[in-house]
């Protein structure tokens, strides 16, 4: 699990992995090796771990020397943002917008993806060219005329949905384009054996296709999430007051109480361990997804 | 929008499932075969229309209009009714603010060439070895990169707080002070420590598509150099990084494409200041159009922003890949 590598494999990981296992060419570590690592560590670690400790001193403390551990330890501030409704409200947005969005691009990229991997016809090239284009497309260029339609014309402005959808039709084009190669790899003898027996492609597909391709969902899956539960530019413009994102309520909390630096550590942190949590559960499917992401 | 999935869905489920097992049959006859092919087309249109019309709506129909708002002046009231051509992009193009924020975004793009791509291989070629706690180093590098850019943004702006700010002290204490105004508010510096902390944030996603790219190297071909006398320094150079080169190409056009998009990091550290120091091609576009509510403006200058990415993109294509491939061979048959 710690090793990327050894997850189970996107189909192009399969690429990296045909060769047994061993970095050994040369091995251990030279003292300069072990170093850099260490600066390497330092200089990763080292704002997050500030974060963490600095949100367990007082602005006092913080005053009178930046770089010193929390004396004492205060758990002031911490307590105060958990218990305010304002950042578990924040939660509960971010949260659900993930997951929504999540949910729809994985469900209908899985379904697209199917007869854009399994049918012949005619169309079938040009719409799976459609969304690869989408790939060129950033949010950023839309944003204006999103920001008006979803407002004025679908209603959604300040909305779950309103974030959820747009975010997951972005989502659609990666999801797409991992997930074909996966359906494609699928023997066909399986699902000719379903449709003599008499099912239907519809129960071709809930039965074969979706659990065959477990591993690829989990990975367009994670990466939906994690780029929706860090997404800033739309729910910027999109939500405000209660509706608002996680990363919304820390960007608004630094700005309105930039004095209170210990304070926005505090907030900083406890909205850092969700993605951080999910990060380490899904390590190595996050890491899959972007090297297939990145080769497909 | 979703209530169209389950209304398409009835037609194409009962027929499918209806006829299903007459499908081999129905191949032969004429009538059959239509009845089979429009069947398909059914069941085709029950699993990508949603997602069409999903990606119609909120992707396909945005962009269309974003290119129509660029042809008008129009501040968000009344209907669209003063056309004035290419009007926009001739303003936005002589916009100095704009070029400006052009050159910032090229200055991203370069330096994430010219200091991560040497940094990010140097550890990762460092960290390809079998030692201890490797499976940690590599979570602990790739942990900014989880992070969002908001985070990572607010807690960098408190650590670069000038005087009080923790770097500002560390630094002092080694006898260098840090700019008067801080190391955000300082325009001659203020690009460059926006680029620091991208660094710090996307350093990690290189090193590890790198040590990816790495396991990907067939150990035979080092242990032939290794054999025939070759140095570590000489493997790394001659074998490793060349046959990394699709790997590099990868992680340089994420780079390139992420750089040119680059806004919730600027617009946390610094909004795009001080006096315009720092804008970038989107926080521009989006002054514009959320707090000036010029859209035509704002809508051209995406359209800019894309054919930039666009064109860097098929350059890219065209010229680092090739070469790339090309290397990559060399490299493979030198050593053979």
């Amino acid at each position: 699990m710690s090793l990327p590598v050894a997850a189970p494999p996107t189909p192009d990981a399969g690429v990296v992995r045909s060769r047994p296992r061993g970095s050994g060419r040369y091995r251990g570590g030279s003292p300069l090796v072990w170093f850099v690592a260490l600066i390497v560590v330092a200089a990763t670690l080292g704002p997050v771990l500030y974060a963490v400790l600095g949100g367990f001193r007082t602005n006092a403390q913080l005053a009178e020397s930046p770089a010193a551990l929390p004396d004492p330890w205060v758990l002031e501030n911490y307590q105060r943002v958990l218990t305010s409704a304002t950042f578990w409200r924040y939660a509960v947005n971010s949260t659900v917008i993930a997951t929504v969005t999540t949910v729809v691009a994985v469900v209908f990229g899985l379904m697209a993806a199917y007869p854009l991997a399994r049918y012949r016809f005619r169309w079938r090239e040009p719409i799976y060219l459609v969304f690869v284009l989408g790939l060129l497309f950033p949010v950023t260029v839309a944003i204006i005329p999103l920001f008006i339609i979803i407002t004025r014309q679908l209603h959604l402005g300040n909305t779950w949905w309103g974030v959820a959808l747009p975010q997951a039709a972005f989502a659609l084009p990666v999801t797409i384009i991992i997930l074909r190669p996966f359906l494609m790899a699928i023997p066909n003898e399986l699902e000719e054996a379903a449709v003599i027996d008499g099912a239907s492609r519809i129960q071709v597909f809930w039965r074969i296709i979706v659990p065959l391709s477990g591993p690829g969902v989990v990975t367009v899956g994670v990466l939906a999430f994690v780029a929706s539960w860090n997404a800033y530019l739309l729910p910027l413009l999109l939500l405000q007051g209660d509706m608002k994102t996680l990363p919304l309520g820390v960007a608004d909390f630094s700005s309105q109480y930039s004095s209170d630096t210990a304070g926005v550590f505090a907030f900083t942190t406890l909205a850092m361990i969700p993605a951080l949590i999910f990060f380490l559960a899904m390590q190595g499917r996050i890491v899959n997804g972007l090297q297939g992401a990145v080769k497909g | 929008m979703t209530t169209a999935a389950p209304g398409e869905a009835s037609p194409a489920t009962a027929d499918a499932a209806g006829r299903a097992p007459a499908r081999p049959a129905a191949r032969r006859g004429r009538p059959g075969r239509r009845r089979a092919s429009l069947r398909m087309g059914l069941e085709i249109l029950f699993f990508v229309g949603p997602a069409l019309i999903l990606f119609g709506v909120f992707v396909v129909w945005p962009i269309a209009r974003a290119v129509q708002f660029s042809l008008y002046r129009w501040k968000g009231f009344g209907p669209l009714v003063d056309f004035v051509g290419l009007q926009n992009y001739v303003s936005v193009l002589t916009n100095e603010v704009f070029t400006d924020a052009f050159r910032h975004n090229m200055t991203i793009v370069v330096l994430s060439i010219l200091v991560q791509l040497p940094v990010g291989l140097g550890i990762a070629l460092l960290l390809n070895r079998k030692m201890r706690f490797q499976g940690m180093l590599r979570t602990i590098i790739f942990v900014p990169y989880v992070l969002s850019e908001v985070i990572a943004g607010v807690v960098w702006l408190q650590l670069l707080q000038p005087e009080y700010g923790v770097i500002d002290t560390v630094l002092g204490a080694v006898g260098i002070s840090g700019p008067e105004e801080g190391w955000l508010g300082t325009p001659e510096v203020a690009l460059y420590t926006v680029f620091v902390v991208l660094t710090w944030k996307y350093l990690g996603l290189a090193v590890l598509l790198f040590l990816a790219g790495l396991q990907g190297v067939p150990d035979e071909l080092v242990e032939a150099a290794q054999i025939d006398g070759a140095s570590w320094w000489q493997v790394q150079r001659r074998v490793t990084v060349p046959l990394l080169g699709p790997t590099i190409r990868t992680w340089g056009f994420l780079s390139m494409i992420g750089a040119i998009q680059l806004f919730d990091m600027v617009w946390i550290l610094t909004g795009g200041g001080p006096a315009n120091s720092t804008t970038t091609m989107a926080t521009f576009l989006i002054t514009e159009g959320t707090k000036r509510y010029n859209y035509g403006i704002a809508t051209a200058a995406s359209v800019i922003l894309f054919a930039v990415a666009l064109v860097l993109a098929v350059l890219y294509q065209i010229f680092v890949l090739r070469r790339d491939v090309a290397q990559a061979d060399a490299g493979s048959r030198r050593v053979r």
